[in-house]
């Protein structure tokens, strides 16, 4: 699977909070609306300018917070194509990866505001397209891609009526 | 080679002897999901068809996080889990019976249990010698459905503690100091193991605290082995029965030991917006205050308002705080009733709340204004978390808030209560 788009760059710790926030609790049985203000707490310009397959690229710790899945959520039906960081919080990690968002972790350092990005999960690299760089991404635990395969952690069960994994 | 509190627990529930770094499948006892996750929740297992509860008795749905509701669609999602409740039998925790975790430690988890929740801070169980952990929506509506789950088993960071607290000094400057220490990402897939002489002699509710605050290091799961102290607590809550002494072999193989002499601590406070972002009370100058809360599932129990009585009593809240009580359960709030707390912090200018989240998730209760400073006795300030971007939340034990709350800018405790009595020395069974 080949995905391309635009990077944009967020800094450490960016919290679920910053991601879907409490405020706006009230929108969390309706995603669509929810994602109109994804990422609103850390860039209030990101929702009406990035486009649909743009990339989310971040420091340490992203997805820090709360348990709450609709942050994953709202990034995939905002139509994030990924989020890379140099690393995720537990649950977020989990949770992006249950639902079918991918959540990448490799060395964001070397990746710009703007840069153009192709991310190559078989060959598990990121290339720069505008730096004409190559970064490695850390592999994901098997458990993982199997869901990841599975379209998600509900498809999976639903599938197989039980877990499958190990 | 021996086992750590996880490994001991997840081998039980998986069937086999599992160590750390291992992927399981394993039996779930306990599910929970609150206001804010379970709709979601619901959502993903009706999509396939998985709308049923294994364990209808042992699957608690909190109405807790907007309770009461401040908006009709926050209404329309408490319908949902109503719904759920009357269609499967799972248990309701309507508006009014307090904060999930302060629920699930009083009436629903046991030592070698499994819980996993749709809320972060599930880990506050961990202090029961439970394995408790967070997960996300669709994670905890399977194991509704199916009960069960996988884990990775972490491995553990051995936290051990020794020496007493000084006066004004408190587990919550402990816990917060620690993640100062190592960061807010610095046990990120780890266990907790907190022991040593002043765990052992701790208390239940602070042990609370501490394993509460365990997943603002990113650690999965903040454990303390069950003692006597955990068998008394048991006890209090009428279900004795279900104690079992969960425990970590003398040869358990830890990542990290991290030592703390809690007699070098001092009254601690996280700045914004980062829980490890901390600082010493008596070191932060003049900041004021314009709200401070004393509640969450971190610090609303008894014996926190017990402490914020002490300093409160015959005294008037500074003219430009406002001071926001909240206890985190019905039953904390009748013993605080029945102490006569409620009367003493009402009378030193407090708004008593229903129990449950309050403004710590920034909902409804005590939004913050534009630039507003607030100190709270919950565990997270992360930016806009009380409802506001430009406001700026500050972290603290109970005393630190209260005292702040008298003098009207954050105050190292020990400013205003050197004629009270050693505030660890309340019996915690005072439980109704
Ligand atoms: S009190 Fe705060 S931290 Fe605790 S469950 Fe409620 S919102 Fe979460």
């Amino acid at each position: 699977m080949i995905k391309q788009g635009k990077a944009w760059k967020f800094g450490d710790y960016i919290s679920t909070d910053h991601i879907a926030p409490g405020r706006l609790f009230h929108l969390r049985t309706n995603l669509p609306e929810l994602a109109k203000h994804v990422l609103e707490d850390a860039d209030p310009e990101f929702a009406s300018k990035m486009n649909v397959g743009d990339f989310v690229v971040a420091g340490n710790n992203f997805g820090l917070g709360s348990s709450r899945e609709h942050a994953p959520q709202v990034l995939k039906i905002a139509g994030v194509n990924a989020v890379l960081a140099k690393s995720f919080a537990r649950i977020f990690f989990r949770n992006a990866i249950n639902i079918g968002l991918l959540a990448i972790t490799c060395d964001t350092d070397r990746i710009n505001q703007g840069d153009e990005l192709e991310l190559d999960l078989s060959l598990g690299i990121i290339k720069n397209i505008t730096q004409e760089t190559e970064i490695i991404m850390t592999p994901l635990p098997d458990v993982m891609i199997k869901i990841l395969n599975d379209g998600g952690l509900a498809k999976h069960i639903e599938k197989y009526g039980d877990f499958q994994l190990v | 080679m021996g086992k750590t509190i996880s490994e001991k627990i997840i081998s039980e529930h998986s069937g086999r002897e599992v160590k750390a770094g291992d992927f399981v499948v394993a039996n779930v006892d306990v599910t929970a999901v609150q206001d804010g996750t379970g709709p979601l929740t619901i959502q993903e297992i009706q999509k396939i068809g998985l709308e049923k509860c294994i364990n209808p008795e042992r699957t608690i749905l909190f109405i807790d996080h907007a309770a009461p509701s401040p908006r009709k669609e926050l209404s329309n999602a408490h319908k949902i889990l109503r719904e759920f409740s009357k269609k499967t039998g799972a248990i309701l925790s309507d508006v009014g019976e307090g904060v999930c975790h302060q629920r699930l430690v009083e009436d629903y988890v046991n030592p070698g249990e499994i819980l996993i929740g749709a809320d972060s801070h599930t880990c506050t169980s961990g202090a029961l010698g439970a394995f408790a952990t967070g997960m996300g929506s669709t994670d905890v509506g399977i194991a509704i459905a199916l009960g069960k789950t996988w884990l990775r088993v972490p491995d553990t960071y051995k936290i051990q503690v020794t020496g007493t607290f000084n006066d004004g000094v408190y587990p919550k400057d402990l816990i917060l100091h620690l993640i100062g220490l190592i960061g807010a990402d610095g046990a990120t897939y780890k266990a907790l193991e907190f022991t040593g002489e002043t765990i052992s002699n701790m208390a239940m509710s602070d042990r609370f605290t501490l394993s509460n605050m365990a997943v603002e290091a990113g650690a999965k799961a903040g454990l303390i082995a069950s003692d006597e102290i955990t068998k008394e607590y048991l006890f209090s809550r009428g279900r004795g029965d279900k104690f079992r002494e969960i425990y970590p072999d003398d040869d358990a193989v830890y990542e990290r030991v991290i030592e703390i002499d809690v007699t070098r601590l001092e009254p601690t406070v996280s700045c914004p917006h980062t829980v490890d972002n901390t600082k010493l009370a008596a070191q932060l100058g003049n900041i004021k205050v314009d709200q401070v809360f004393i509640g969450s599932c971190t610090n609303g129990r008894i014996e926190d308002l017990r402490i914020a009585a002490d300093i409160l009593k015959d005294k008037k809240v500074h003219s430009d705080v406002r001071l926001l009580v909240i206890p985190a359960s019905r039953d904390v709030f009748l013993q605080a009733t029945v102490e006569g707390i409620v009367e003493i912090l009402v009378k030193a200018g407090a708004s008593i709340m229903t129990p449950g989240c309050g403004p710590c998730v920034g909902v409804h209760a005590g939004i913050l204004g534009d630039g507003e400073v607030c100190i709270a006795t919950q565990n997270r300030n992360f930016q806009g978390r009380m409802g506001n971007t430009n406001g700026e939340i500050y972290l603290s034990s109970p005393a630190t808030a209260a005292a702040s709350a008298l003098e009207g800018y954050i105050t190292d405790p020990r400013k205003v209560i050197c004629s009270i009595a050693d505030q660890r020395t309340y019996p915690f069974e005072k439980y109704i």
